[in-house]
């Protein structure tokens, strides 16, 4: 394969709002299940170990038309929940035999019992996670929680969870996070080779595949991007994109930016996909190794309590880590951890004399000569003024 | 009100009494505890002889008191984003314009954030930014989980035990410097459970037509004491016999509810609100009610703080598990299917000629489903609903005249709906002229 037919290949992918990949994946063997699940973190090595298929479902994006779904939300409420719901009233979500919804706010929280009423015959779960990070204590309550998923899995495919099957399933993941983690490593060191027009493709074919296909898509994108030619390290400021790990920004907006002149280092897009920073052990008992990662070595975001007091420790480390020049605010309208978050991320910043810009988007966003202007004057002034600064 | 009820001075003084000492606690050598009212452990908290201040209730204070837009203002000035909860907003502001309370008396700074995290997301997120404001300002943290499933699951209020024992009761100690003690605990759960009695009553006098409350705009002063500062003390005892003898005393008179207009003298609707008020033309808004001669017979917002009505009572023989249930308890922790539900039972059993949702901007936790919930309440009681929107306390977000009109269009098609027969009921027992 191409890098063209690769990225070909993924873009399809990240735009299946038809879930179309889902369904043919179902029916290569009767009886296959999937089990899809809102953005942020949800534990899908247990529905990958019960046989099914976790599905990330990231709202309609810029390519849905919303008929009904507006009639459920008042002009307030983000775009993603309303997009959802259009998805699930059009049958596109009909490959799902269940959904699930993390944590994130209140609206998605809401929104699991819009589903129950709307759907009634169809398996929805609030998936609520800890806020208190003491083993003891948020990791016992977590434990419990995944219990229940794992005895609803297992009656939804019909199958007994060993912890066998479960240990296999970490392994899968734990290559899975890691070649993302290789991927992002890769765009910070070279953003040229791998742009992030690229991979936020390539991640949200994430959202679609079977992990070990997501697993490989992204090691062959990582080996074949290098082998052309014309891309070549430009004059360009390098930024750290904040805001995105729910509602997702249209694709041209990420176009928008780097037309800007801005490299796009790091970011929190789909963070749920690479919410575990490092491999979850594979030995002992699985349910207490998933526990264990998820209270000591989980993402911070903003809808994750932070129990030091330092919200702005993971962005500042973010930008060190990865050499950047500033901090670009990209947040959906109406989300309410974004926006009540940013403006400590903000003055963690400023502390630092770390340059940044905000500005907010809905995934339907079609005008970005704005956003152009405001990115590419951010970035003018970092590589103009950055310098001189610093002599 | 052109008549002041006892009641209502008693809470008065009572308040302000509060923000005396608040305005004191320096001198006094008092510590203060900052937290919300859903799933407040108000008892707890003043066991340990700390004062506690409730940031929504000064933001509610300061919007009635028109202070709430400046604040705002001065909130977005500082990057606070125009989309977010105008409590939030209003509180920021009032810090960063000296935190002087809405009583005109400075507020001081807590000595722990007690962030009971119970029903909203916003809460997590306004006690991170006041931490940051503050500086060194301790946080207990203490996460009630959601009741997606209608019900309080073993572990659910295991793990809320657990919280208290592990990261509350520990930083209540410290700052407090104060042992924990179980039998003053046990004993404010009993005088908790003693004014949750009277209260219930008050409300559920609803019930009788022509009611002798209103159970939305009067009902959020009935519920001030218990659902803040007052809980678990004998000011809050003293305070809902008061308020029980008053509307007992109506109830013989057969007389309405009182509202700042004068006492209601007709009973044309009877109505279920979901929602909370708007607090910056809160007496505008409930002016529109009383001009139709609507009464509010039962409302979701007077549950924020407890659904004593559907049998919960603090419970001093298991001091821990009972806040932990009362944490798990209150409306906004509820489903959507259970709020509907409750819904339901309120225009059944109050016998509402309709229901009406206020839509507040500010509030997600409340207002995601709303629309959803107007049509399948419609669908299951067949009283029609109606729906307005307005905010918590952003003034620029109250429309007087699209309120107004849409309250009155609405009214009118319950009367076609009910037909002539449907007469008002005078307050005196009899149908009005």
């Amino acid at each position: 394969m191409t890098l063209n037919e690769l990225l070909a290949l993924a873009r399809s992918l990240s735009e299946d709002i038809d879930l179309v990949a889902v369904a043919r994946w179902k029916e290569r063997v009767p009886g296959r299940k999937a089990i899809g699940h809102m953005p942020t973190y949800v534990p899908r090595e247990l529905i990958h170990a019960a046989g099914m298929l976790p599905v990330g479902i990231v709202g309609g994006g810029d390519r849905l038309e919303i008929i009904r779904g507006d009639a459920y939300f008042q002009s307030y409420i983000c775009r993603i929940p309303r997009s959802t719901i259009e998805l699930a009233l059009s049958h596109r979500l009909d490959a799902l035999d269940g959904l699930l919804f993390p944590s994130i706010c209140d609206v998605i929280r809401n929104l699991s019992g819009m589903w129950s009423m709307l759907f009634p015959d169809r398996y929805v779960h609030y998936v609520d996670v800890p806020q208190n990070f003491d083993a003891a204590v948020g990791g016992m309550f977590w434990r419990r929680e995944l219990e229940q998923l794992r005895s609803d899995f297992e009656r939804i495919a019909g199958v007994t969870i060993t912890d066998d099957a479960l240990r296999t399933s970490i392994a899968v993941y734990n290559e899975n996070r890691a070649a993302m983690r290789d991927l992002y490593r890769a765009r910070s060191e070279r953003p040229w080779i791998y742009p992030m027009s690229e991979s936020w493709h390539l991640l949200r074919a994430g959202n679609v595949l079977p992990p070990e296909e997501h697993t490989k898509l992204v090691r062959d994108y990582l080996a074949l991007a290098p082998g052309q030619a014309d891309r070549r390290d430009q004059d360009r400021s390098r930024v750290v994109l904040v805001g995105m790990f729910c509602e997702q920004p249209p694709h041209g907006l990420v176009l928008t930016l780097e037309r800007a002149g801005c490299y796009v280092v790091d970011d929190d897009l789909l963070i749920g996909l690479r919410w575990l920073q490092d491999d979850v052990a594979t030995g002992g008992d699985p349910l207490d190794q998933l526990v264990d990662a998820y209270l000591h070595h989980s993402a911070m975001s903003a809808s994750r309590y932070e129990p030091d007091g330092n919200r702005a420790r993971s962005l500042i480390a973010s930008v060190d880590r990865n050499a950047a020049d500033g901090v670009v605010f990209c947040a959906p309208s109406f989300c309410d951890p974004a926006l009540l978050d940013q403006p400590m991320l903000v003055a963690g910043l400023d502390r630092k004399g770390i340059p940044h810009t905000e500005f907010k988007y809905s995934e339907d966003t079609g005008q970005f000569a704005v956003i152009r202007e405001q990115a590419g004057t951010f970035s003018d002034s970092i590589r103009l003024w950055s310098g001189a600064a610093g002599s | 009100m052109t008549t002041k009820e006892h009641s209502m001075l008693l809470q008065k003084q009572m308040i302000a009494g509060h923000y005396d000492a608040l305005a004191s606690a320096r001198e006094d050598g008092k510590k203060v505890v900052y937290t919300f009212v859903p799933g407040n452990l108000n008892e707890l908290v003043r066991s340990f002889d700390l004062l506690p201040v409730l940031p929504e209730i000064n933001a509610l204070q300061s919007g009635m008191r028109k202070l709430s837009g400046e604040y705002i203002a001065e909130a977005e000035k500082h990057g606070h984003s125009e989309d977010v909860c105008t409590y939030v907003k209003c509180d920021i502001g009032m810090l960063k314009k000296g935190n002087v309370g809405p009583t005109g008396k400075p507020l001081p700074k807590p000595d722990l954030l007690l962030l009971s995290y119970t029903g909203c997301f916003t809460f997590l997120k306004w006690f991170e930014l006041l931490r940051e404001e503050y500086g060194d300002v301790p946080v207990a943290m203490l996460h009630v989980p959601y009741q997606a499933n209608g019900r309080i699951e073993p572990h659910q209020r295991d793990y809320v035990v657990q919280q208290l024992r592990t990261e509350v009761i520990p930083k209540l100690e410290q700052i407090s410097g104060r042992a924990f003690d179980e039998e003053r605990l046990r004993e404010m759960l009993r005088l908790s459970a003693r004014a949750e009695d009277d209260l219930v009553w008050t409300m559920e006098s609803a019930k009788r037509t022509p009611s002798p409350i209103d159970a939305y705009f009067g009902g959020v002063y009935y519920i001030g004491p218990i659902f803040s500062a007052f809980r678990g003390t004998p000011e809050a005892v003293e305070y809902y016999a008061a308020l029980r003898r008053e509307v007992e005393e109506r109830l013989e008179a057969g007389a309405g509810p009182i509202t700042p207009e004068g006492p209601m003298t007709r009973e044309k609707y009877r109505l279920v609100v979901e929602g909370p008020p708007n607090w910056t033309s809160f007496r505008e808004f409930w002016k529109m009610f009383h001009d139709e001669d609507a009464v509010v017979v039962a409302s979701t917002y007077t549950k924020v703080g407890g659904l004593y009505d559907r049998g919960f009572r603090h419970d001093p023989g298991r001091p821990l598990e009972t806040l932990a249930d009362y944490c798990l308890g209150c409306y906004t922790n509820l489903s959507l299917p259970a709020r509907v539900d409750l819904i339901e039972r309120y225009i059944r059993e109050y016998r509402a000629d309709g229901f009406l949702i206020n839509s507040v901007k500010s509030c997600n936790s409340f207002s995601v489903g709303q629309l959803l919930m107007l049509r399948q309440i419609e669908e299951r009681t067949g009283v029609p609903g109606a729906f307005i929107e307005s905010d918590l306390v952003d003034p620029r977000y109250f429309s007087a005249a699209n309120i107004k009109n849409r309250i009155e269009s609405y009214l009118q098609m319950l009367d076609q709906k009910q037909g002539p027969a449907s007469l008002p009921v005078r307050i005196d027992g009899g149908a009005a002229a």
